[in-house]
């Protein structure tokens, strides 16, 4: 038995059955990260005046990552253009670019972690506190080594972006002074915790999109040879999810890295 | 019924049909049009850190500025690269439900920030 209007439109909907359950898949999927987006409004307005942090992420590398995947938005397409006009040399570079443009954006999110999961927070107990990066955390040394600063209160830690050429040298702390250490985790304050929930919530999709594309490129084009216009349909439908990725990054990157 | 259907677009002209807009698809006009695409978006992105970084204005005016300047971007890219400027009135109808869900999940909680239950202690 045939799937019907896997190519051909339904003529109650205008569409073929993969567009209607694109659309229908992406409409919950606006509604899973507006879910989360109105958790950040509601910590974010919720927070106590200058307690909110700014200047915590590298805009440079959220930067890189926002050009990334819109460039890979446009590879996606013109795969698509190219199924059309039947050109399958031009679908596979295109969708080639999409992959290696979608490792790109997963690993530089994997050194933004890796940057805030080694920066530290540490309250000694005279009521200082030293804030930076870990240089040695050996748990048989009685000390540790960051490369950082000290500062009075937690408030000074808030507004990164309101210090300027903030001196950072190497320190070393005895363990017995330590009263509390902690990276700049999830579960360091909400902020990170929406930070980490959202943009790892984020690249799972392009993980997922990523081996969607990766299966039309590689072992799903056998397709291609007998069934063109379905394949290209599969492109398009795997191309709209790329977008919508694409979509929530534009409101992810300035939410959580410039404001 | 199936090798009629792949022999007929095996023999498809190199300019294709688009279901979506009944109008043929060029490859180089779709190329100028992502380049343009392109372009918008990394002048708005520009624009965004730009703004984010002025000095001499408050972060609630920060906010709105950076936010409508992602919600043109967000248009430019739904509207041209996701078909949304041509798309079926299904899609319409879909996604018209889908905001009206959104604006009552943003609405619903921040209506609620400020009702706390009998009896809260807030420290």
């Amino acid at each position: 038995m045939e799937i019907p209007y896997t190519v051909e439109a339904r003529p109650d909907t205008g569409l073929y059955n993969a567009k209607v359950g694109i659309w229908l898949f992406l409409a919950s999927e606006v509604m899973l990260f507006g879910g989360l987006f109105s958790a950040f409004v509601l910590l974010r307005v919720g927070a106590e005046p200058g307690t909110w942090p700014h200047g915590w992420q590298n805009v440079t590398l959220g930067t890189i990552n926002t050009v990334v995947l819109a460039l890979s938005a446009i590879t996606t397409l013109m795969a698509w253009v190219a199924c059309k006009v039947r050109e399958f040399g031009k679908f596979k570079f295109f969708h080639a670019c999409t992959l290696l443009l979608a490792l790109t954006f997963l690993c530089v999110k994997m050194v933004e972690y890796h940057e805030h999961l080694n920066h530290y927070e540490i309250k000694l107990k005279d009521g200082q506190i030293a804030d930076g990066d870990m240089v040695e955390n050996n748990k048989d040394a009685d000390h540790v080594v960051i490369k950082g600063r000290y500062v009075k209160s937690e408030m000074e830690l808030y507004d990164l972006r309101a210090q300027k050429d903030i001196p950072e040298s190497e320190i070393t702390i005895p363990r017995a002074q330590i009263d509390d250490m902690q990276s700049y985790g999830p579960w360091h304050n909400n902020y990170l915790a929406l930070y980490f929930t959202l943009t790892g919530l984020h690249a799972l999709h392009i993980l997922g999109g990523s081996i969607v594309i990766g299966y039309l490129w590689g072992p799903g084009r056998k397709l291609w040879k007998k069934d063109p216009e379905r394949f290209t349909n599969r492109v398009e439908v795997s191309g709209l999810f790329w977008h919508f990725v694409d979509l929530v990054w534009i409101f992810l990157f300035p939410v959580l890295y410039l404001t | 019924m199936s090798e009629l259907k792949t022999a007929k677009q095996h023999n498809a002209p190199l300019m294709g049909e688009s279901e979506l807009h009944d109008h043929p698809v060029d490859f180089n006009s779709y190329l100028r049009r992502c380049g343009a695409v392109l372009l918008v978006v990394f002048i708005a992105v520009g624009f965004m850190i730009w703004t984010s970084f002025l000095p001499n204005i408050g972060w609630t005016l920060k906010i709105c500025i950076i936010l409508g300047i992602a919600a043109c971007n967000a248009f430019v890219v739904a509207g041209f690269l996701m078909h949304l400027l041509s798309e079926r009135k299904m899609v319409y109808t879909i996604l018209g439900f889908t905001v009206s869900f959104v604006i009552g999940l943003f609405g619903l909680t921040i209506w609620a920030m400020n009702d706390f239950p009998k009896g809260t202690i807030i420290h």
